[in-house]
């Protein structure tokens, strides 16, 4: 297929270095809707974690360099919703001192999207379902729930490849990652997770899909031994629809 | 107290090990986020009310001294007298002074977080006068020799087991454990003698009315009604944030209060106290004084700290914190716990001496969601997070460790070498995907953590291998 559409793929940088198969799993996903994927190699990290850590001016240089990245493309998507938050909310914030900049950054925000937010509102991607689809349950992870109020298009894309939902209790209730939270404050971050497992495993179903690769890094690492599989909604999303 | 990064996590840690208490937790903050979510969604309009209440307090902290002089005015025509405290210590004294006056031996109190934290109880031990805490919750908390756990559960964290023990202790018999109502029978029996003999009653107060100088107390129990009506002299105790300019404000405060903090429509008494007992009055204090508590308030006012005095101590953001959940109240070390108390407490009492709260967050943003004047806690731990670097409060060797990961990532080719490097150094950690470091060099005990991947997303780009084959 030939795309007349293109797309900016900001793969964030766990994603880079940690979760690959997330990024790739992105790349097909929106091919599959009709766009031509560009992958900028200038770029590294949003910045959030140092803005999360009250480094400020490390945090506005990495955004500014992000701004400069990918200013030019017509849209630009992540695997991550906290990630996105960062660029679409906190940028334009942080930028605020610059008028030029201010201005760059809310022009990048207002077409910069969360991977299912996009595939729903912009590609208005409707998913088929080749593969037998997994029973599951989703995890709200907080920017992305909380902040860009993305629950629907998630789950709608997961039911629409063939997927279940089971809900949990409180599918909204932090995984206890937080950045570096989860190494300053590793006990209470541990005992976080433990509850969303406990409540993921409730559900019945045999996996749990986020939309973040944070949270995703944060719920694998106690899942071994659980009997839900931790994985990502790209990757959940592309199998079922291969 | 302090509470450094190390005493946070070794309290949290006690909490988290305790299987009663993690369970005593669950089951109150499932409660209470229940009957609040049940509660809101009574009001025709919870959303705009408390757009409106967040509107109410902002304007009110625009003007609060000339609010509380109006309150001055006006509770000093209804004949209470004032006092402004501006920290404290002044407050503990100007409480004393009044107990030393009268003569009083024993002071009933009800539940009030000003008293806790000026830390009165003790103040007054020192000079002589006995304070019995009356709230069911204080009064247990203060036989077992403890502190709150809870801005309106203040025994959250004890067993029913617990409490027999204390009260069998107190009444010199044993009591069983499964007989709620003979424990509630018992307590009642030691707190009416103490009610009936007091020289003097303390209360906090929910809300001070500026245009008839009332103070308003929010309780429960009844407790609060006899700390307030039985003694010969009432003090009050309330932070100069609490003030509201006519009762206008006050009835949107008041539809908030109970249904954020019990998920009540009004608590079972809500109490106006203005001045002391008319001569026609058939109860009522001889003598009333309203302490106004500024202890740090004040430097807050004007800053991008103010929104957290908008704060009426509901305890809804302590419910549905899941750091708060896990790690109970204790481990913030503070009489304000939870995300307000993660807030509060640095800016009351020193960022350095509570250098872990503003990080005793997930940044999840839950407590925003439920909060009646809607304050964006999670921003204001950012900024005390940004306050403690650039203060130097955060330790050196952190800072240099974030600083040059931000340089590395400022550089794309360096951070390219970087993770090459890293991928080459944990190579003999590395099994299955998952890092496997030696103990102190492991940042997440109990938790694995991934290695880097084999190829980073980047290389695999670079290498074609994501080439569009359409």
């Amino acid at each position: 297929m030939t795309a007349s559409k293109r797309v900016a793929l900001c793969v964030t940088c766990l994603v880079d270095q940690v979760l690959p198969e997330v990024g790739v799993a992105t790349v097909k996903l929106l091919r599959r809707a009709g766009y031509a994927v560009d992958f900028p190699e200038a770029q590294t990290c949003c910045g959030q974690p140092f803005f999360n850590s009250g480094f400020r001016p490390e945090a506005i240089d990495l955004a500014k360099r992000t701004v400069e990245i990918f200013e030019g493309y017509e849209a630009v998507v992540l695997p991550s919703g906290s990630c996105t938050t960062m660029i679409r909310v906190e940028y334009p914030h942080l930028l605020e001192a610059w008028p030029q900049w201010h201005r760059r950054a809310e022009k990048l925000a207002a077409k910069t999207y969360e991977l299912s937010q996009f595939l729903t509102h912009q590609a208005q991607w409707k998913p088929k379902a080749v593969s037998p689809a997994p029973e599951l349950t989703y995890h709200d992870s907080c920017h992305m729930c909380r902040t860009l109020q993305l629950q629907e298009e998630p789950r709608q894309l997961l039911e629409g490849a063939g997927c279940r939902v089971n809900e949990m209790t409180e599918s909204n209730r932090c995984c206890g990652f937080g950045g570096l939270f989860s190494i300053r404050m590793p006990e209470v971050s541990n005992a976080m997770t433990a509850e969303k497992l406990r409540q993921a495993v409730d559900t019945g179903a045999d996996m749990l899909v986020t939309a973040d690769p944070g949270c995703l890094m944060q719920m694998r690492g106690l899942a071994s031994g659980s009997s839900v599989r931790v994985e990502h909604l790209a990757t959940v999303l592309e199998e079922a629809t291969r | 107290m302090t509470t450094t990064f190390a005493q946070f996590r070794q309290r949290a840690n006690v909490a988290i090990k305790d299987i009663r208490l993690q369970k005593a937790l669950d089951t109150a903050t499932d409660n209470f986020i229940r009957a609040r979510n049940r509660a809101l969604a009574e009001l025709p309009n919870a959303d705009s009310l408390r757009d409106h209440f967040k509107a109410i307090r902002s304007a009110t902290l625009g003007q609060l001294a000339h609010h509380l002089e109006t309150f001055e005015r006006n509770a000093v025509s209804a004949g209470a007298q004032v006092h402004w405290a501006g920290d404290g210590t002044e407050a503990c004294e100007i409480v004393v002074e009044i107990a030393r006056r009268h003569g009083v031996k024993l002071a009933t109190k009800g539940k009030s977080m000003a008293t806790e934290e000026i830390h009165l109880n003790e103040a007054l031990a020192e000079a002589g006068v006995e304070a019995v805490e009356t709230d069911l919750g204080d009064f247990l908390v203060q036989l077992a020799g403890e502190t709150p756990s809870h801005i309106i559960a203040p025994a959250i964290h004890k067993t029913r087991e617990q409490v027999a023990a204390l009260l069998s202790r107190e009444a010199g018999r044993p009591l069983s454990a499964d007989d709620l109502s003979a424990l509630t029978a018992e307590a009642r029996r030691i707190l009416r003698e103490r009610f009936l003999t007091a020289g003097m009653g303390i209360s906090g107060g929910n809300i001070a009315v500026a245009e008839t100088g009332s103070v308003v107390l929010v309780t429960n129990e009844g407790n609060g009604r006899f700390v307030t009506s039985v003694p010969p002299v009432h003090v009050a105790i309330i932070g100069i944030e609490k003030v509201a300019p006519t009762w206008d404000e006050a009835a949107v405060w008041l539809s908030l209060l109970a249904r954020s903090t019990a998920g009540q429509p009004l608590s079972i008494y809500t109490s106006i106290l203005t001045g002391p007992a008319r001569a026609d009055d058939p109860d009522g204090p001889e003598e009333v004084h309203v302490v106004l508590l500024d202890n740090g308030r004040s430097q807050l006012v004007g800053t991008k700290y103010e929104e957290v005095l908008q704060c009426i101590r509901c305890g809804a953001c302590l419910n549905v914190c899941p750091v708060y959940r896990e790690a109970g109240g204790h481990a913030y070390g503070s009489p304000y716990c939870g995300p307000i108390g993660a807030v509060l407490t640095p800016l009351l009492f020193g960022l350095e001496d509570y250098e872990a709260l503003p990080h005793a967050s997930s940044l999840c943003g839950a407590c925003k969601d439920v909060c009646p004047a809607r304050i964006d806690l999670p921003r204001m731990l950012l900024e005390l997070r940004t306050d403690e670097v650039t203060e130097g409060v955060l330790p050196w060797r952190e800072r240099k460790t974030e600083e040059g990961a931000a340089f590395v990532l400022r550089h794309q080719k360096l951070m390219r070498f970087v993770s090459a490097a890293v991928r080459l150094a944990q190579r003999p950690f590395v099994r299955d995907d998952v890092l496997n470091l030696p103990g102190p060099l492991n940042p997440t005990p109990g938790r694995q953590l991934p290695g880097l991947a084999k190829h980073s997303f980047r290389e695999m780009w670079k290498a074609g291998e994501l080439e569009d084959k359409g």
